[in-house]
């Protein structure tokens, strides 16, 4: 594939930018061209964030996700509000212990993953959005799990360095997940 | 060649400037360009520079005029509202003649407005802004590495010909993250000896002011600000050519605008019709003869612009009104889409037949 849009969107709270900001990171670690686009509104104190990230092996044009190739929806609003948007063909995963509604699509591949159940029961409860992160990464080509220590080194900081194995775990039931 | 970074347009500013060797930070905070002065908070301490968070914006201006007066590289930012506040200063700047960087992470207008992404200060930043005649060298970053390199590139023209260089971004640009590289070269600078640096008693004293009392005197200096600007004018002039050796639509947008025309142009081309852009990347001054040459070979002209219209006047005189130029716009912080785009490309090439 020669290029990958992501569209990411949740609470404030989930952790949406920061699954971004490590998906980039791991577009720029494998050499991609990267862009980062958060919502920056209100939504970034709670309410409805999102987060578009492309990776291209071409430079970028427009940072601007109008029709995603994949969309990860962490809430029902955020669902409602993108599904029709990802291009026929595309994907969408949802975390199923938030949402509990069909996407109602058959041109798209969907991917229900208990994420926020599954963080909580592997004990990292916080990290619903590596999870989720963690599913798409298994199932886009054009991502793999190579480079994902050099990765999580961008956007874990040194002082918190426990968080790093925790990021890893969650990543980790979400890559494994079969569904 | 450094090692990529993923940053934050605000934030490569901040660092940027900081590599330009500016060591003096004054701003008061105002979404989407907070990034700039939470950084500088951060770094300015470690290496002995100056981050201050001023009172106001005004008190803002007016701190980097007094760093200005000695010759040291300084800067302020803000947005849309913020940038109105400073005005005054951004005159008294010009009439003292004295180099600063100014950046405007533009948001929509007119009043607060909203928060998201618009370029509806272009009159505001090409035309003036504060009182009086003078110029500002505008710089129009489309990328987190143009946010960089264009900082660089403000510190060292509002050396060279001692004005004010401001970058006019948007929300997006500034908001949105890159992987970029720094450039190793040192900026370069220029001897300041203007500068109000402390005599020592061995040289006359050199006074920063803006006041001229004597007509022909004050007429004076304007017209040798103008021979100053008209240098600018003759060497200073960046733009990019996209897709431009046999266009016969040329696209004329700059910022996030530009990035979102790439697209449609790709998408035109896709459909057989021969699209281009020139990107301007000074708005001041404005790559006139560049869009002049162009109208001698293309059918028409589309500016895309997050304002009602602003750039497309400059457009027609540039081009002396002699090709159709038409207007695709969003504005309030709503950015067109690349569908919109092709739409008025498509309009274009109709009309422009």
């Amino acid at each position: 594939m020669a290029s990958n849009s992501i569209l990411l969107a949740g609470f404030g709270g989930q952790g949406i930018l920061f699954a971004g900001k490590f998906l980039a990171y791991k577009g720029m670690v494998a050499g991609k061209e990267v862009s980062w686009l958060p919502s920056y509104g209100p939504e970034m104190r709670g309410g409805t964030a999102s987060c578009s990230v492309i990776l291209s092996d071409t430079p970028i044009g427009s940072p601007i996700i109008m029709h995603p190739d994949c969309l990860v929806a962490m809430n029902l609003p955020s669902l409602e509000k993108y599904k029709g948007s990802v291009v026929p063909g595309g994907k969408i995963f949802l975390d199923s212990t938030l949402i509990d509604a069909e996407v109602g699509r058959d041109d798209v591949q969907v991917f229900a993953i208990p994420a926020t159940r599954m963080a909580l029961e592997a004990g990292v409860s916080t990290l619903a959005n590596m999870v989720m992160v963690g599913k798409l990464i298994r199932e886009c080509d054009d991502l793999s799990f190579d480079g994902l220590d050099e990765t999580l080194h961008h956007v874990v900081s040194a002082r918190r360095a426990a968080l790093f194995d925790l990021n890893k775990t969650a990543l980790n039931e979400g890559y494994n997940y079969e569904g | 060649m450094e090692e990529k970074v993923l940053m934050k347009g605000n934030e490569a500013i901040a660092e940027a400037a900081i590599r330009s060797g500016c060591r003096h930070y004054f701003g008061y905070p105002i979404t989407p360009q907070t990034e700039i002065a939470a950084y500088m908070s951060k770094v300015m301490p470690k290496i002995g520079g100056t981050f201050l968070q001023a009172e106001s914006e005004v008190a803002a201006i007016n701190m980097v005029y007094g760093v200005a007066s000695t010759g040291k590289r300084v800067m302020t930012s803000s947005s849309s509202p913020g940038i109105s506040l400073k005005s005054e200063g951004l005159s008294y700047l010009a009439g003292s003649d004295l180099p600063a960087l100014v950046i405007n992470v533009q948001r929509g207008g007119p009043g607060l407005g909203g928060i998201q992404p618009s370029q509806s200060d272009y009159f505001q930043a090409t035309k003036g802004g504060g009182h009086g005649d003078y110029h500002m060298i505008v710089l129009a970053p489309s990328s987190v590495q143009e946010m960089a390199s264009l900082t660089m590139k403000g510190f060292e023209l509002a050396d060279k010909y001692r004005m004010t260089s401001m970058i006019l971004a948007d929300g997006t640009i500034g908001q949105m993250m890159e992987a970029i590289t720094f450039p190793e070269t040192k900026s370069e600078t220029v001897d300041t000896p203007w500068a109000v640096t402390g005599t020592e008693c061995k040289r006359p004293h050199n006074i920063i002011n803006s006041l001229s009392l004597v007509p022909e005197e004050l007429e004076r200096f304007n017209i040798q600000r103008f021979e100053r600007y008209a240098e600018v004018e003759k060497n200073e002039c960046m733009w990019e050519s996209y897709e431009m050796e046999d266009a016969e639509i040329c696209v004329v947008a700059f910022g996030i605008a530009a990035r979102v025309a790439k697209n449609a142009i790709v998408a035109a081309r896709a459909e057989g019709i021969k699209a281009g852009m020139i990107r301007p990347i000074t708005l001041w001054p404005f790559p006139k003869a560049a869009l002049y040459e162009a109208s001698k070979k293309v059918k028409a002209f589309v500016s895309v612009e997050l304002s009602m219209g602003q750039m497309i006047e400059d457009i027609e005189l540039a081009i002396r009104c002699s090709r159709p130029v038409s207007l695709c716009r969003r504005v309030g912080g709503v950015i067109p889409n690349p569908e919109e785009v092709l739409n008025s490309i498509r309009e274009a090439m109709k009309g422009g037949n």
